[in-house]
Order: structure tokens, then sequence, then C-alpha cells
């Protein structure tokens, strides 16, 4: 019985070893740090509309970073899709992405969403702002992320982990704008103010908030907008923060086309739809994000929290300044 | 040590100690190992590229506070798991309580609990926000209700003793129900008292049991990124991402992960020293099946203290699960659940019998060539299971892509990848990752065969194969089942290399997990979450006859 047992493994480790997949010929095949749920009706929407099918896996950056650099010129990925502009930063200093020339792409998407040098394209906007408690706080004694080192917010401030690049991305901004010097003491200032050890995502933040842990914290809108659509009574409000000077942070969810892509021109097509006004609202509306494309107005749901300036300095900042914040981060303390 | 002390011999006849056939066992068992440590060799090779400004800076900001905890992490858990795990064993084992022949299984169904399902659930349920403190806040009409913070040191040390006490708790029962009574009789009859007789005789001769559980458990640890993420503890294994993900270093990563590589070979280091020369063989093989039976409030303590354990580790969280599911997670349920089972399944299965296949033949040529060589070889191949699945799968995917390279250096560069993106990758990563969960209790099972069997087998002309197949495999038969199943329940667990080297469609529960989770939906993951505990149930619950019928 163990004979026929050890036969039939190794049967099918060998069936596996050969059996790698026959790349589709005409396919497009995506590396998506973009979950599922999130990316999958895209994919189906433009297999619908032009016939091309799309392949794809999702993991997290890094992972998906390590292997396009691994599979090199055999990679059979055409497109990387991430959900922050670090990551895509990241890939183009790896050389993984191609630079792409398209008057569409420029034309919809804003400058200070895509690279300078054109290997990567932000699809959505992933604002971070400032969440107060509605019953504790009046909007008035809110200003901007750096009043949040204020002692006035002593044992008032919630913060979700260090580790998340969106704070990583917070504070790489901060230094672009401020310098290290000036951000160190206000990520100090903002650990002194915890009202309790740090979160591990926004929406666990939000509800101790709610329940009075803490009065005032920074949350991703659309962690906001998925919270409060389960449970509209909470006392929670949005704030858009630094209006008088920079605006609010932006992050993006974004692509590229990878470097040895095997149907370029057809990620590139593919990349033009994204950012067209007819599938701009899908991507960005499923999550309730904000549409990249200027001329594509945000879900109902999300208009109706007021708009706001944005910080317009270029996003592949928080990449170029990442290691630096996390760094910072570090020494402040910030866990 | 009071263990039955014997003279070492070595399970082979000195006569093959040169023969080519026992070349062979050993080149072939070398070459096995080798192969399997060779990621492990790829994420020491990071050191090649010194990064001295991380270092220095890793130095002068959050190292000491990550060995410290990572330190704090290893002495908790370990207590933890041994104290929970050896106490229940012995008392499933040696008494007669209310309710024990249903602890006696419900004890081991934690192992199909995933250690950050668990810990999702712990803070979900007792933080400032949580039904639970809400509940007494609104119950006391206090405001500011001091409650043990649940994100804290207690907190994770607590959440990983309940999801991996089961390797502990199995393997010792195990041991303790095969050294027969008669054993722990002849100690009582020589005065002891049952503490005693557990102190001196029992818990001896089950060490070895005990710490092959105690090690699982303790790297199943060192390796946890999800769990202590959720808390969002400090330990190697976060600082590794961070590197990696943050700092965007994965040199840095490499090398922080080696350091974790470190900690566990002084641990087994440690062990082996501890366990010394002592024998652990019993000559009776099973006694009469009779137990203590406890009366009174003894009885109604040991009931309760396992009631506790099964329901803080298995039956809050899967109630907690089904609250989430039938709370709208079941509106994601559609016909893709059954590729889903279906992948989550036959990976497992078909890393399991890889793993334990590899697992037997080290663990067997260890056994006949007891040398310092095999015994290195055997735990450098084992030390995959204590490194961040990513860091792994990452190692696993270089060594594919590389002999990829090498298959096809003269095919032009667009023909695509063949073998980094099929099967055999991911299956072999799981290989690496879980080839200790199948060595540790084969070894341990081997340590229970006396030596004087193969004695005679080999004195009466036995080959090795023989001596294996004939020998060997009958009486550890029970073993390999278990490892197997241990492997397939945690292949089906397994999250980090899943994601990177699966092909194209094969998509499983825990992948679906991560779908959730990765963007913080984790009322949405308690679908593919419970369907991974029922389907993982299925092992477990042959694993839980399999020690009953033994």
């Amino acid at each position: 019985m163990f004979k026929t047992k050890i036969g039939l493994a190794l049967t099918m480790f060998g069936l596996a070893a050969m059996a790698a997949p026959v790349l589709a010929a005409e396919g497009l095949v995506v590396y998506s740090a973009r979950n599922e749920q999130l990316i999958k009706p895209l994919f189906d929407a433009y297999t619908k509309e032009t016939g091309t099918p799309i392949q794809f896996i999702t993991d997290k950056e890094g992972p998906l970073l390590a292997r396009l650099k691994a599979e090199g010129a055999k990679t059979a990925a055409d497109l990387l899709i991430t959900v922050d502009a670090g990551n895509l930063w990241q890939a183009a200093r790896d050389g993984v992405l191609a630079k792409i020339d398209s008057k569409i792409l420029n034309a919809n998407i804003p400058a200070h969403l895509r690279d300078p040098d054109d290997r990567w394209f932000g699809l959505s906007i992933r604002a971070r702002t400032l969440v107060y408690n509605s019953k504790r706080v009046s909007p008035a004694q809110l200003s901007s992320y750096e009043d949040l080192a204020d002692p006035k917010w002593k044992g008032r401030l919630c913060l979700r982990t260090s580790k998340k690049v969106y704070n990583q991305s917070l504070t790489a901004m901060l230094i672009a704008h401020l310098g290290e010097a000036q951000t160190e003491k206000i990520v100090r200032g903002w650990v002194a103010n915890l009202a309790t050890d740090v979160f591990a995502d926004d929406t666990k933040l939000m509800e101790a908030m709610a329940a009075g842990q803490c009065d005032v914290g920074i949350v991703n809108t659309y962690y906001y907008g998925r919270l409060m659509k389960k449970q509209p009574g909470l006392p929670l409000a949005l704030f858009w923060p630094n209006q008088n000077d920079r605006g609010v942070h932006v992050n993006i969810s974004g692509a590229g086309v990878t470097a040895h892509a095997k149907h370029p021109a057809q990620a590139v097509k593919f990349l033009e739809w994204l950012s067209s006004e007819q599938a701009q609202n899908l991507f960005a509306d499923r999550d309730l994000e904000y549409p990249v494309n200027p001329r594509v107005k945000p879900h109902p749901y999300v208009a109706a929290w007021g708009s706001f300036k944005q910080d317009t300095i270029n996003v592949a900042q928080s990449g170029a300044l990442q290691a630096k914040a996390v760094m910072l981060m570090d020494r402040a303390g910030y866990k | 040590m009071s263990v039955a002390a014997q003279t070492r011999f070595p399970a082979t006849g000195s006569g093959t100690w040169l023969s080519a056939r026992g070349r062979g066992w050993r080149a072939g068992a070398g070459l096995t190992a080798l192969l399997v440590a060779l990621p492990i060799v790829l994420v020491l090779s990071a050191w090649l590229e010194p990064q001295p400004e991380v270092w220095r800076h890793l130095a002068d900001t959050v190292l000491g506070e990550l060995l410290r905890n990572t330190a704090v992490l290893i002495v908790g858990v370990g207590l933890g798991v041994v104290i929970v795990g050896v106490g229940l064993a012995w008392l499933t084992a040696m008494y007669e309580f209310p309710g024990r022949a249903l602890f006696e299984w419900a004890l081991v169904l934690p192992l199909a609990m995933p250690a950050y399902v668990l810990a999702f659930v712990a803070v979900g349920l007792l933080d400032f926000s949580g039904p639970v403190q809400t509940g007494l806040r609104a119950l006391l009409g206090i405001e500011a209700l001091w409650f043990p913070p649940i994100r804290s040191e207690g907190g994770v040390i607590a959440v990983l003793t309940l999801a991996f006490y089961p390797y502990v708790y199995m393997l010792a029962r195990a041991a303790f129900l095969s050294q027969g009574q008669a054993m722990l009789e002849s100690g009582r009859v020589l005065g002891l008292s049952t503490w005693g007789a557990f102190r001196r005789v029992a818990l001896p001769m089950a060490r070895p049991a005990i710490a092959a559980g105690a090690a699982l458990a303790l790297m199943e640890t060192l390796a946890d990124f999800g769990a202590v993420t959720v808390f969002n503890y400090d330990t190697f294994t976060t600082a590794i991402y961070k590197a990696w993900f943050g700092l965007f270093n994965l040199p840095a990563a490499a090398q922080l992960a080696s350091l974790l590589l470190l900690f566990v070979g002084l641990a087994l280091y440690g062990e082996r020293r501890a366990r010394g020369q002592a024998r652990y063989h019993a000559a009776v093989r099973r006694g009469r099946e009779s137990r203590y039976r406890l009366r009174g409030w003894r009885a109604a303590a040991a009931s309760g203290v396992a009631a506790l354990v099964v329901g803080a580790a298995f039956v809050v969280p899967v109630g907690q699960l089904l609250v989430w599911v039938a709370g709208g997670a079941w509106r994601d349920l559609d016909s893709r659940y059954f590729d889903f089972l279906l992948h989550t399944v036959t990976l497992g299965a078909a890393a399991a019998s890889i793993t334990v296949a590899i697992g037997l033949l080290i663990a067997h040529v260890r056994r006949a060539w007891p040398t310092p060589g095999t015994r290195a070889l055997a735990q450098f191949a084992t030390l995959g299971y204590a490194l961040p699945g990513s860091v792994l799968a990452v190692g696993s995917m270089l060594l594919f892509v590389w002999l990829d390279r090498w298959l096809s250096a003269d095919t032009p560069a667009d023909a695509g990848a063949v073998l980094s993106s099929g099967l055999a990758a991911l299956l072999f990563a799981y290989v690496v990752r879980f080839l200790a969960v199948s060595y540790g209790p084969l070894d341990s099972a081997f340590e229970r065969i006396k030596p004087s069997i193969a004695q005679a087998a080999r004195s009466l002309g036995a080959s090795q194969r023989e001596l294996l197949w004939r020998v060997y495999l009958p009486i550890l038969r029970p073993g390999l089942l278990s490892a197997a199943l241990l492997v397939l329940v945690e292949v089906m667990k397994e999250m980090p290399a899943t994601l990177l080297l699966r092909p194209f469609g094969w998509d499983t529960l825990a992948l679906r997990i991560f779908e959730m989770t990765s963007e913080g939906e984790w009322e949405r993951a308690a679908l593919p979450a419970l369907s991974l505990v029922l389907v993982g149930l299925l092992p477990v619950a042959l694993l839980v006859r399999r020690s009953a019928a033994s």
C-alpha cells in the first residue's frame, strides 16, 4: 500500500513538473497586488468587450516583484498592478517596468499621479485623511497632520502601525515637504499623543474610536466608507486636513507594463482602457476609492464626503523616500 | 536519568558500513537533504551582499527589542505548549473523568485552526471595541473599565500557545499511551506516587516526543507572521518583512532570516544536549487499558480545564466565524468553492506523500548511521520550517528559475518559464517548509523502536531495504500516517508559498483568506476560513482515530 502511495506521489511530482501551463498566446498575464474581488470584475469586463483573455495571480507586492526580477526576460507577466506608488517606484527602479509613450494615458491621468519617466500610472486615488469622533471633537479643532503632534491631543490619538505602506508613504510625503528633522519631530509628537498601542488595520482603529478609546486618527477614506456602509450610526466623520496649504495626502493604486512583456501593445491598450471614462468608475467605485481621471466623478456615496484639495507633489516621492521614512519612524518609536 | 540505560548499538552490522549499498543509502539521503536545503543556502548567501547601513540602523533602533521579544515569545510559547500539551496528554491518557472520551480527540481540533484566524478572532472579541469589553462597560456602566489588554505580550503568547499546543499534546499522548501501564506500575510498586511516576518515569521517557512537539511549535512560532501582525507585536519575522517591504531590501531581509535560523540551530543543539545519550524505548509495548478514575472536585477540575482549552482554541473561534458567515460572508459562496476545495486537498495530499517519503528516507538513514554528519544533514534540511513562508518561497522560486535558465540555456528568451511556473516549484517549496513536520514525528517514532529489533533483522541477513520495508515500516505505519496527516493539515493552511508559486488558476481556500484580509475584510474572510477549518477537520479526525486505535 505504501509503495503505491510513493509511486503515486512520484508520478504526480513528475507530471506536475512537466505540466508547465501553456500560456495563452493571445491573452494578457497580470501580476496583481490589488486583490481579486477588486480587480477581476475589470478583467472580466475587458475580456467581454475585447475578447482578450486575462490570466492573473495575486500576492503582496514584495514577492511579486521578487518573482518578476527573478524571471527576468522569461517572465510571463505583461502587467504589474499594485495598491501604492512606492512599490511601483521600486519596480521601476529594479528595471522590470517598460517606458510607455501614450497620449491617452497622459491625457487621462494627472501628472502627479504617474511616473515622471512614464513607467507606471495611477488608476485610482486613495486619500489618507483624518477621522474623528464626532461626539467628542468638533471639526473646528482640526487642521492638519502636523497638528496631531500638538500636546492638546495627548492620549486622544489613534494610529495604525508604521509597517503599513500607507503610513510609510504619508511620512515620506511629510519628509518631502517639511524635511527630515521637522517630520521626525511631528512623528515623535504623534507617538507621544497615542491613546493606545497602534492598530493592525484602519477598520479596527475606527471601531476603537467609535467605542471611545480615542478621538482622532488617520485613515484611508475607503475603509471609512466600508465601515460606515455597514454601521451608518457610528459617531465618526472625515476631515480634510491641510486645505490652506499643500492639501490631503493621496496615494494611488496603479500599474505598469513589464519590461519583458510578451504582449506589450495589448498591455498598453488595457492600461489605456483602465484609465478611460468607461472603466474608471468600475475600478474606483468597487472599493469606494477616487477615480484618477479628472473627468470621472466619484461614486455618489464617496462624493458625499465633500471635495478636497489634494497634495499635488508627485506620488513617486513616496517610493523614493520610503526607506528614509521607515527608518525615521523606527527612530521615533512609531511601531 | 532513570531511563533504561543500554549500551548504544548502531542499528546496522559493521559489515555493511563500507558496502556499496550502504553508501547508496547515505548518498541518496544526502542528496535529497541537500536539495531540500538549497533554498536555505540561498537565504544564507544573502550575506554575500553586506547591508551595513540597514544593520547599523537596526542596531541603533529596534534590534534590541526584536531580540527581547523573540526570546520572550520562545520562552513563553515554549512553556505554554509544554505545560498545556503535556498536562492534557497526561490527563487524557492516564485518568478517567467526565467527558474524557470527548476531550481526548477534541483537544486535537485546534490543529485545523490557522494561528492568524485565532489571533484575529481573539483581538476582535476581546479588544476595547469588541463585544466583551463593550458589553461589560454597558453592563457595569463604567466608562474607564480596566480589562487585561489583549493586544499585549500575554495575549500573543496565549494565542500562539492555544494554536500550537496540539503538536505537543498529540506526540506526548502517543508516547504516554505506548509506554504502557506496566512501566508506570513498576514505578509505583517501587514506591513512587502517581506524581512521582509521572515525573520520574513517564516524563523522561516521553521526552523525545515532547521535544519534537515543542520544536514544531517553536519553529512555527518563529516563522509566524500572520498572528503577530494582528497583535502588531514586533518579532524577527516582522522585522524581516519590514526590511523587505519597507526598506525595499531583500538581502537584508534574508540576512535577518538567517539569524532566525541561528536561533533554531541553538535551540535544537540545546535539546540534543539535554537529551544526551539516554535511550527511550520501552520493553513493553502496551499494557492493559485502565485509567485512574478521578472523583469529586478533581474530576470537575479536569473536565473544566480541558473544556476551557477546547473552548478557547476551537469552539469560540469557530462560533465567531459562523456568526460572520451568517452575517453576510455566505454571499461570496459560489461554484468556485468546489475548485478551491479540490486544489487545497490535492496540493495537501501530493505534498504530504512526498514530504513523508523524504522524511522517512532521512530518518531511516539517520537511524542506520547515527553519525554527526547524518544528524547535521537532517537538521539542516528541516530548518525550513522556521523560516517565514515568503522568504522561503522566494528562495525556492530563485532555485527553480535558475534551473529553468540552466535547462533552457539555448532556447530563446521568450520561450517562457517551464519549471518555475508549474506545480513542481510549489510542491518543492512545501517539502522544504514542512519536512520538519514529517521528520520530527518519524524520528521520535524511530527512537522508540528497540535497536535489538534491527540488530536481529540484520543478523538474519536483512538488507537495509528489507529492514526498512519489512521491519520498520509495519512498526512505523501509525507514525507515518500521523506525519502525513500533519503535513496535509499544514499545507492546507499554508499561505505565502502558495500565493507566490501557484500556477494560474490554482487558487486554494487559504488564498481566499488572503484576498479578503489583504484589504482588511476579516469578516468576509470568515467563509474561506471556516471552510478551511472544516476541511482540516477531516485529516484531524483521522489522526484522532489513529491515536485512539493505537
